[in-house]
């Protein structure tokens, strides 16, 4: 029977499944940071277990490290002692760990990928509703909760159910000055927040075909945002050129064998989905999210909604709320909304593709009067690899602070945060209320539209620049 | 965990759609080492204003609300970040059920590993429990049964039997997979061979 990509790599790591669909799924690979991971560690200890395969687990923090030099340690003392017991825990448990001093320290869901520890046909999780990003390799990752972790540790094996199949196909091509982030941003709006629970969406058709392995990571990475716990691309000759000679790729031998399984990863011919939709690349415009919901987008052209033409009442509710925090008048036009802050970074746009595409752009210009402006690299080795090519000098002639690597403001544990009714435009994936800090407001857009943004001081077209 | 036992309470309603666990629990209550000690932040940015001082009009504010085991909610409860936080906040303030028209996925999943009843009903339902939040009287939730019990009515509820059983005798998963050992132990044999890249011993 033909089978789906999410089948294959579902049946291939089957443990053992009970009648009523409960499986026992094996771990490939397990990543941990320093938030989700403390209890779990004590939950082993108090029941004296033992971690099953401490090499099939790598561990980095990131979530509350700082982005300003480090040489003196972390100041934050809650921060400390959370990057801390990691340290010991994996020295306890026979982990992996970089450092926060370690070259390739970095935001968790970049350093994977990055070390070629994230692997096609994997099945790879973590405590972090982003590890959907590594599908983009077609592996199945998917976050987990804290206990779950902790089941990971001691079995490398996860309870679970599967889901349905949903493939999304993105057809044609993209208009200029349209990235993987727009096209993101484009299916969460058409599909809503709740579009995908349940399901594994593959997304598929030429424009997904055309991203690279990068852009198609920042497709996956938001799948969760629009709720689906996992988001899949079929790996093809991309892929496994991006894997080639990664330091933990498989060797020789191994690589060859590694690869043939690889290129068996794809959805067969005439296998059933439980739902499929299309979306036109050429309809796909810069987007922006006006509200505090990842599926409240509009275009860069657009005008804010008004709340009066939804028919949904508990819609219209969330609607006039999300206006309110975010201090926006219904019809108004999008790029009238003028900005405080810009944050380029995050596992959605922190990698050295959109580091380039950014600073390309900014090239020769200057951050508007007024506007804070920060970069932060996903990992030590972006960083590395965009000081080598000078892009730290576009960025910081420009006005932008250039920092170290980390999550940063994309959850605002650490210093990096905006104050109540401070507005950004943020490269990161959701703009809940509160997310970047008390009372912030939150525009999602892609790494050229937030140097737009930067210029202008005020939401813009990227396709305007020239 | 602790077993799930049948519950009475006057359930306090959050109406609003898509609540994430970001405004469940905010993450500066994320640096905790330990699973306890976050009921007094739940809801934290709705529930305190930026003095830290408690804003009378927030439902959980108040009693008998503030006391509820039973929390209410729009639909796609628990949306986002995959904090297990979120369910130990709800847990630690004593709520052990929510009820709602449907919730994201990873959150559903870690409420079960925390004793945490999250039950699905349809819109209709949510509205008429909410008229008894409304005239603060109580409701009553029998998982044995999957019921849930108001004034002389009862509706059933749908739940996977092995979630069920979980809730009821409190059971360590962890410790219930450790005894498919062999089973384990035979699946890495398998791949040792199909797919020797992935372990990494030898």
């Amino acid at each position: 029977m033909p089978k789906t990509l999410y089948d294959k790599i579902w049946d291939d790591h089957l443990v053992h499944q009970q009648p009523d669909g409960t499986a026992l799924l094996y771990v490939d690979r397990h990543l941990v940071h320093e938030v989700t991971s403390p209890q779990a560690f004590e939950g082993l200890r108090t029941q004296k277990r033992k971690v099953r395969r401490p090499e099939l687990t790598l561990a980095v923090p990131d979530h509350n490290v700082p982005t300003t030099d480090r040489s003196e340690g972390i100041k934050d003392k809650e921060s400390k002692i959370q990057v801390d017991t990691l340290r010991n825990n994996c020295k306890e448990f026979g982990i992996q760990l970089f450092d926060v001093n370690d070259k390739r320290q970095g935001i968790v869901h970049i350093i994977g990928p990055e070390q070629g520890f994230t692997q096609p046909g994997t099945v790879i999780v973590c405590g972090d509703s982003h590890t959907a990003t590594h599908g983009a390799f077609g592996s199945l990752a998917f976050g987990i909760g804290t206990s779950e972790v902790e089941h990971v540790l001691a079995t490398q094996t996860l309870i679970q159910k599967k889901s349905k199949n949903f493939r999304i196909n993105v057809n044609g091509k993209l208009p200029a000055g349209v990235t993987s982030k727009d096209v993101i941003l484009k299916i969460i709006g058409t599909i809503g927040t709740a579009g995908g629970t349940g399901h594994v969406i593959e997304f598929a058709g030429e424009v997904i075909r055309d991203l690279s392995v990068e852009q198609r990571m920042t497709i996956c990475n938001m799948t969760i945002e629009g709720g689906a716990r996992a988001g899949l691309i079929a790996p093809d000759q991309k892929t496994f050129e991006y894997f080639k000679g990664r330091p933990m790729s498989p060797k020789e031998k191994n690589w060859d064998s590694a690869l043939a399984y690889w290129k068996t990863l794809f959805s067969d011919e005439g296998c059933k989905f439980d739902k499929e939709i299309n979306i036109e690349g050429k309809d796909i415009e810069p987007l922006v999210t006006w509200g505090t919901s990842p599926q409240d987008v509009s275009p860069i052209t657009g005008t804010v909604p008004d709340p009066e033409k939804e028919v949904d009442e508990e819609r219209k509710t969330a609607m006039y709320r999300s206006l309110e925090y975010m201090g926006l008048k219904p019809n108004m036009k999008i790029s009238d909304i003028k900005v405080d802050t810009i944050f380029i970074g995050s596992c959605t746009n922190g990698r050295i593709e959109d580091l380039r595409l950014a600073a390309k752009l900014l090239q020769g210009k200057k951050v508007a009067e007024d506007v804070t402006a920060m970069v932060v690299p996903g990992s030590g080795l972006v960083k590395q690899q965009a000081e080598d090519e000078g892009l730290d000098k576009i960025f910081t002639e420009a006005g932008f602070q250039w920092r170290e690597p980390g999550c940063s403001m994309c959850l605002a544990m650490n210093d990096d945060k905006l104050s109540s009714k401070e507005r950004c435009a943020s490269t990161s994936n959701r703009n809940f209320e509160g997310r970047q800090g008390r009372g912030g407001r939150t525009h999602l857009v892609s790494p050229g539209m937030a140097v737009a943004a930067a210029i202008h001081g005020r939401l813009a077209d990227v396709r305007d620049l020239n | 965990m602790e077993k799930f036992k049948n519950l009475k309470s006057i359930p306090a309603h959050l109406s609003l759609m898509n609540i994430d666990t970001d405004m469940i629990i905010p993450k500066q209550f994320l640096k905790t080492i330990k699973r306890t000690g976050l009921g007094k932040s739940l809801f934290y940015e709705m529930r305190y204003d930026e003095n830290g001082k408690k804003i009378d009009e927030f439902i959980l504010n108040n009693k008998p609300y503030s006391e509820t085991k039973i929390l209410l909610t729009g639909k796609n409860f628990g949306c986002g970040s995959s904090r297990e936080h979120a369910p130990w906040a709800l847990l630690d303030f004593g709520i052990r059920c929510v009820i709602s028209t449907s919730y994201a996925d990873i959150f559903y999943n870690n409420c079960f590993n925390n004793g945490i009843l999250p039950i699905i009903i349809n819109e209709d339902i949510v509205n008429e429990l909410s008229e008894y939040s409304k005239r603060k009287e109580e409701v009553e939730i029998n998982l044995d049964k999957q019921e849930i019990l108001y004034g002389n009515k009862s509706v059933k509820f749908d739940l996977e039997p092995a979630k069920k059983k979980r809730l009821l005798e409190g059971m360590d998963d962890i410790g219930l997979s450790l005894k498919k050992n062999l089973d384990i132990e035979n699946f890495e044999n398998k791949i040792k061979n199909s797919k020797p890249w992935i372990l990494k011993d030898d």
